[in-house]
């Protein structure tokens, strides 16, 4: 059992806390208020509606538990970072959690008090020992000891990123550095603090010999306050300084996975959902890593989270330039731990900047001009080569051969130039012109009473699948399709046993999920052998439509780090299924580089009729 | 010197400074390859718009170095930026940045322009 040791439940020391904790809990609230108040109002409407809707409140819960504090997805990732930040986060939440649940087992009238389950341990006395009582303090000791080996590693990474497996790690602000070295004082100091009441408020295996080993200094009662003091001084400082550093994403991070699950779009450059996702950075700076233009160390400031430090900033130069820079790969997206739309933040930036400073309108009007595709009915499919193809004239000729071969009845959409498909105009930020292509292959497209659209461009399927919303047509890309012919035997390949390896493009891979059916079906025909990195973390090949001002010499070492990732394991193709992609490489790839219809079309079994 | 009276006569000096025209120096600011094309057309050749209307990059260049864009800016308005024309330049000019750094420095409207 305990009892009250300090009868006016009170004492100057708690106030560093209380003013960072009062700080920062109506930081928040404004914030708060702010994000919901920049939203648009169907978005509200929207968000709202999910809070209310069981299967998102359990996806919210099951989130916050997962990404905030356990930290799956870095543990998946790199488990010494896993542990380190799910021992803090998750440390941290616990011993907060068991000093509210003792200040309500033993003393409730003080739960009021913002302070009391803080310092639970300077206000209270051990009268006699229950089990129930030491398993608390078996359980306060024991999370700190989690979050004091999470900090050590903390420590080693801040000097030694590499023993984590980090390359590079963020370049740190001066407030980032007031928070980050208050956070590591927090708790040797509570370590301290608490080994000087173990005499008398109890403690278990790292508070009670820490009071032993210094018992001459902690039975000096002079002593306590000071340490109690530097406690909640370091508290205070963090508490205080956490708005303006990188932590503010903590308490972001709980706006932003309810937002996120509502499925909000990303509408503006530092408004409402944007605001949320860019305080949600903790800058842990994985994105400095993925980032396929770090091989250049002149662009690594171009990273996602610089990218948000200057947003956040308002630098507008640096801003625009980072924005406008970068090659829209995703890869920084896929692998950011609080999954923050890295493009699509750079795209609205992107966006208002063009409608503010372009003033040259487009101007589409000789698109009317173009007559409707004759009918191709339901029956046929309807191919769409993209106008990367006229540069690239073997991916069309090759389709025409697979589908000749497997006996589809199809019909080209383009066969004399295409009317691009709106996703390099996108990318550019003139988002209302793309939308007038848009229509207008969409006109075309339903117009011509086709069920399957075959697209042989990487590009030009992702926008089909995201903006188009076609009605009763699938899209389907050619890697897809293809490989549906072979499951279902009506393409007839040979295996011809060379060693292949396959690059997945951005915007198939990581913008669409397309990972299996272009190696499904080409080991039918060859035999795959992996890249060193691939699916998710594969390497863009740094001729992306997406970067506006990436130079060809800045482009080239990019290119090349794709091409010594693919060729690791020595294969005698590379294998794409972007026109880009085939293009770019072939510039420099030191084996050939064949589209995935081309490889196929080689392969194909000769019937003898 | 001796003047002989063979020199030119201020009237009839060209002066290239004042050929120059403002614009075409903002623009060369913001995209310093835009004097590097050797107008060889293979930009005009792969354009997508170029199937539809008669866009021409090439001779959209050639008229702002002449100080003549309104023959050909209507003409940049129909560009869908596909961006091929910047994988087949030999000089390697970023065409599409190019493209949208014109709409920026010129646009349709004198005064809106400067």
């Amino acid at each position: 059992m305990m009892k009250e040791r300090i009868l006016a439940a009170y004492d100057p020391f708690v106030l560093p806390f209380v003013f960072g904790m009062t700080f920062v809990l109506a930081y928040c609230l404004i914030a708060l208020v702010k994000v919901l108040v920049q939203l648009p109002h169907a978005d509200r409407r929207k968000f709202a509606l999910s809070l209310i809707t069981p299967t998102t409140i359990y996806k919210n819960i099951r989130d916050i538990l997962c990404d905030a504090l356990l930290h799956v997805k870095l543990w998946k990732r790199n488990k010494v970072l896993g542990y380190m930040h799910s021992s803090i986060a998750f440390g941290w939440f616990m011993i907060i959690v068991i000093g509210h649940i003792e200040t309500i087992l033993y003393i409730p009238e003080r739960l009021h008090k913002l302070y009391y389950p803080i310092f639970f341990r300077y206000f209270m006395e051990v009268q006699n020992e229950t089990l129930q009582g030491s398993f608390f303090f078996f359980l306060m000791d024991f999370f700190l000891l989690v979050i004091l080996s999470g900090i050590t590693i903390a420590i080693i990474k801040r000097f030694r990123s590499r023993i984590v497996g980090m390359r590079r790690t963020t370049k740190l602000t001066l407030t980032d550095r007031i928070g980050l070295y208050s956070l590591w004082a927090i708790f040797p100091l509570r370590w301290i603090a608490e080994g000087f009441t173990a005499g008398v408020a109890g403690g278990s295996f790292m508070t009670v010999p820490i009071h032993w080993i210094l018992h001459n200094f902690m039975s000096n009662p002079e002593n306590i306050t000071v340490a109690w003091w530097a406690y909640s001084l370091a508290l205070g400082t963090f508490m205080t300084v956490l708005p303006f550093t990188r932590y503010m994403h903590i308490p972001s991070e709980i706006l932003l996975i309810p937002m996120r699950n509502a499925g909000l779009p990303v509408r503006h450059t530092r408004k409402g959902f944007s605001l949320a996702m860019l305080y949600s950075c903790p800058s842990c700076g994985v994105c400095i890593d993925a980032c396929p233009m770090g091989v250049r160390k002149k662009n690594v400031k171009d990273a996602t989270v610089y990218y948000v430090r200057n947003v956040k900033r308002r630098n507008a130069r640096r801003s625009l330039e980072i924005a406008e820079k970068c090659l829209m790969c995703g890869k920084c997206a896929s692998l950011c731990q609080v999954q923050m739309d890295a493009c699509g933040l750079r795209l609205a930036y992107r966006a208002s900047h063009e409608r503010r400073a372009n003033k040259l309108p487009a101007d589409f009007g000789y698109l009317a001009a173009v007559e409707p595709l004759p009918a191709v009915g339901d029956q046929k499919v309807l191919y769409y080569a993209g106008c990367m193809s006229s540069l690239t004239p073997v991916v069309p000729r090759s389709v025409d051969r697979v589908l000749k071969a497997a006996g589809v009845d199809y019909e080209r959409m383009d066969p004399d130039g295409s009317i691009c498909c709106g996703r390099p105009l996108m990318l550019s930020g003139r988002v209302e012109e793309a939308a007038r292509l848009i229509e207008k292959n969409k006109q075309l497209i339903e117009g011509s009473g086709a069920k399957i659209l075959l697209v042989s461009c990487a590009i030009c399927y992702r926008i089909f699948k995201e903006k188009y919303g076609l009605q009763g047509v699938q899209v389907m890309h050619y890697t897809e399709y293809f490989n549906r012919l072979i499951a279902e035997g009506r393409l007839r390949v040979q295996n011809g046993h060379q060693t292949l390896v396959y690059h997945d493009p951005c915007d198939l891979g990581r913008g669409c999920g397309i990972y299996d059916a272009p190696r499904e079906a080409l080991g039918a025909v060859g035999q795959l052998v992996p890249a060193l990195k691939e699916r998710q973390e594969s390497i863009c090949c740094g001729g992306s439509v997406g970067s506006l001002t990436l130079r060809y010499e800045d482009r080239e070492p990019i290119t090349r780090a794709a091409l010594d990732n693919l060729t690791a394991n020595n294969p005698e193709q590379i294998v794409t299924a972007c026109p880009l992609c085939l293009k770019t490489f072939s510039r420099y790839a030191p084996v050939p580089v064949r589209d995935f219809a081309e490889v196929l079309a080689e392969h194909l079994e000769i019937t003898v009729q | 010197m001796i003047d002989f009276g063979y020199g030119l006569t201020p009237s009839a000096t060209l002066k290239i400074e004042n050929v120059q025209n403002p614009k075409f120096a903002a623009l060369h600011e913001r995209e310093p390859d835009v004097v590097k094309c050797i107008a060889c057309g293979s930009c005009t050749a792969s354009c997508s718009a170029g199937v539809f209307t008669e866009m021409s990059l090439r001779r959209v260049i050639l008229s702002l170095q002449r100080g003549r864009e309104k023959e050909t800016l209507p003409m940049l308005q129909h560009c869908m930026l596909c961006g091929k024309c910047q994988l087949v330049c030999p000089r390697g000019i970023n065409t599409r940045h190019l493209i949208l750094s014109i709409g920026k420095v010129y646009g349709l409207n004198e005064e809106e322009a400067l």
